[in-house]
């Protein structure tokens, strides 16, 4: 496949339609509403199933039910619809359902507003909904990435029977940038075990989030949760530039990452051992690879479009071995590679003398 | 000696579709009723390998273990987006949701509107027992003016709460609905009406000619806090008036097919 210029919205589209989803609900919200114009024209084109919900919350139920089926389902929307879409997401988890969800995230709260934000990183990370769970949310930091990522979302839908969330910002969506898509893999035919496709020749098949009793509960609460601890095990990823020797280590994902690493590399430029830690899995956190750094940075610099929220995740894996500073922007302002060099300077000139 | 014959003649079975298990549901309750009625229809269908239910938050919150289909269990409300999902991929399945009046009428009034409004090729059955069951006797959108309820202790008042809604006479308006009719679950008579819609309901489906949804007036002894004799005089001396059974959307194509065996 040849890199074309592909806007990003079009890219996540695209790259879920060539992992073989099957079936697409949204409704209309910017910044990421031609994510479901794409849809509308290309789905039916293939005889997939698009349709345009009445609201979020039907989008996310019609997800539910086709997810059932066993089939490759997804659905986008952006920071106000993902509220919506919180009770829906629960049920799935509490089902353990595959379902992709693509969220490209705006400023809040609120209506707030249609710049890009990476505002809601508690609400994708902590739950989605209530309940003891965490999705897998991944966040791409360009074009290329968010296609990479909307493929793998799939695979580890189904791999873990779970939500899967791909968090772009604004601005990963509205931009375009060259990208090469991946061949395309037909629908699956076959439908796993467990769905739902008529109860012919075997018992029924239930898919139900209810559990009465209070132990039963438990027990389910503790599969999960086990389910969770070997998503921990196996599925952490970032990038990690120039971290060997680095005093200061300046951590941020998506386009916060993306235009620190840019101030970072000109750190290095100049001779100051910095460098960049950016996870690509939010949830799980990439903690096996970042807690060995506290014992080697002097200082961590956590830099957010936000009022610091993926800050508590890094302060938690560097558990006080060192100072975790932060830096964001918020309402929908995307900082610039030079003020962030502006904080790092100001940082590395206030680190201990080195070889201490 | 002379050896008497003795024949026999099986009246009355358990359906197929319907599981050989205990319910939960009250004494005196009509649900019990309305899923025999489903499960006989699927049976002399022949659609129960085929047939997907979708239960929904209420007392038939469990529906989904006492059919012999395949069946999920929807968010409060949110059963026909759910139905819609499982629809739009199997399109040669037959997917019904099953649905109390606060699921129904209340936090699930845009999804059923908007299936009915998309003509979506799924049944429901809606009950319609005028009250919360599950919570404990509430109000419902369909508690009639006057009636008490646990959270309406002096009685319904509709300058406070408003009018209980008529669903099956709403969503007629809509084109995409081929099928809307009210039945009753009081007495035989209305019982035997009640299946015929059902099974009509559930032929249309099969037939592809939209939404089709069959409202059962129904009873809850436990909640209105009467006997089960009582309660069904109850509802046919106070539900019928402001309910009146009938046909309140029936579509050309599906009045064609009524007619045909």
């Amino acid at each position: 496949m040849a890199r074309e210029l592909l806007k990003g919205n079009v890219a996540l589209a695209e790259a879920a339609i060539r992992a073989g989803v099957e079936a697409y609900f949204g409704y209309p919200i910017t910044p990421q509403t031609e994510l479901l114009e794409h849809m509308s024209k290309r789905m039916p084109e293939l005889g997939r199933a698009f349709l345009q919900a009445e609201s979020e919350v039907a989008a996310i139920n019609m997800v539910y039910g086709a997810a059932c089926t066993g089939a490759r389902v997804m659905t986008s929307s952006s920071s106000p619809g993902i509220s919506l879409m919180q009770e829906g997401l629960s049920y799935i988890a509490g089902s353990e359902v595959p379902v992709v969800v693509v969220d490209v995230m705006r400023g809040g709260p609120g209506l707030g507003n249609i710049q890009p934000s990476q505002a809601d990183y508690f609400q994708v990370t902590r739950s989605a909904g209530h309940g003891n769970y965490h999705p897998i949310v991944l966040g791409p930091a360009s074009v290329q990435e968010a296609i990479d990522l909307v493929t793998l979302a799939f695979d580890l839908a189904d791999k873990y029977r779970h939500i899967v969330s791909v968090v772009a910002d604004g601005l990963i969506g509205q931009m375009m940038e060259p990208a090469e898509l991946p061949p395309m893999q037909p629908v699956r035919q076959e439908r796993p075990d467990w769905a739902l496709t008529g109860a012919k020749g075997r018992p029924p098949n239930t898919i139900a989030s209810l559990v009465l009793q209070a132990e039963p509960l438990e027990n389910f609460n503790k599969h999960l949760q086990a389910k969770m601890q070997r998503i921990k095990e196996n599925e952490q990823r970032q990038l990690e530039m120039w971290t060997e020797d680095a005093r200061l280590i300046v951590v941020g994902y998506g386009t916060a990452g993306r235009v620190a690493q840019s101030a970072v590399k000109r750190a290095r430029d100049e001779g100051m051992k910095v460098g960049m830690f950016r996870p690509i899995t939010l949830w799980p956190f990439p903690e096996k690879r970042l807690s060995p750094l506290a014992d080697q940075a002097n200082a961590f610099l956590v830099v957010e479009m936000n009022a610091g929220q993926m800050v508590d995740d890094v302060r938690l894996v560097v558990e006080g071995r060192a100072p975790v500073e932060f830096y964001g922007r918020m309402g929908g302002v995307v900082p610039v590679p030079e003020e962030i060099y502006d904080v790092i300077r100001d940082l590395y000139d206030k680190l201990p003398a080195s070889g201490g | 000696m002379t050896t008497a014959v003795m024949t026999e003649k099986l009246v009355y079975k358990r359906p197929q579709a319907l599981l050989d298990v205990e319910t939960h549901y009250c004494p005196g309750c009509t649900h019990g009723i309305a899923h025999r009625l489903i499960a006989e229809v699927l049976d002399e269908l022949g659609i129960r390998e085929r047939t997907i239910g979708v239960a929904p938050v209420g007392c038939a919150v469990f529906a989904y273990e006492y059919f012999n289909v395949d069946g999920t269990e929807a968010a409060h409300g949110r059963a026909p987006a759910m139905a819609t999902g499982i629809k739009r991929v199997l399109p040669d399945r037959i997917v019904f949701t099953y649905q109390g009046d606060g699921d129904l009428a209340a936090i699930g009034t845009a999804e059923i509107v908007h299936v009915a409004v998309r003509g979506e090729n799924i049944t429901t059955i809606f009950i319609n027992n005028a009250i919360y069951g599950m919570t404990g006797g509430q109000m419902a959108p369909t508690t009639l003016p006057g009636q008490v309820t646990t959270s309406s202790p002096g009685g319904r008042s509709v300058s406070l709460a408003g009018y209980p809604v008529r669903m099956s006479e709403l969503l007629a308006n809509t084109p995409g609905a081929a099928y809307i009719v009210r039945r009753s679950l009081h007495n035989v008579k209305e019982i035997n009406r009640a299946k015929k819609a059902i099974k009509l309901a559930f032929r249309a489906q099969m037939e592809g000619l939209g939404f089709s949804m069959v409202e059962l007036l129904s009873v809850c002894p436990t909640g209105w806090k009467m006997t089960p004799p009582e309660a069904m005089q109850w509802l046919e001396e106070h539900m019928i008036p402001h309910y009146p059974l009938g046909d309140y959307k029936v579509s050309d194509e599906v009045r064609a097919l009524a007619k045909r065996r």
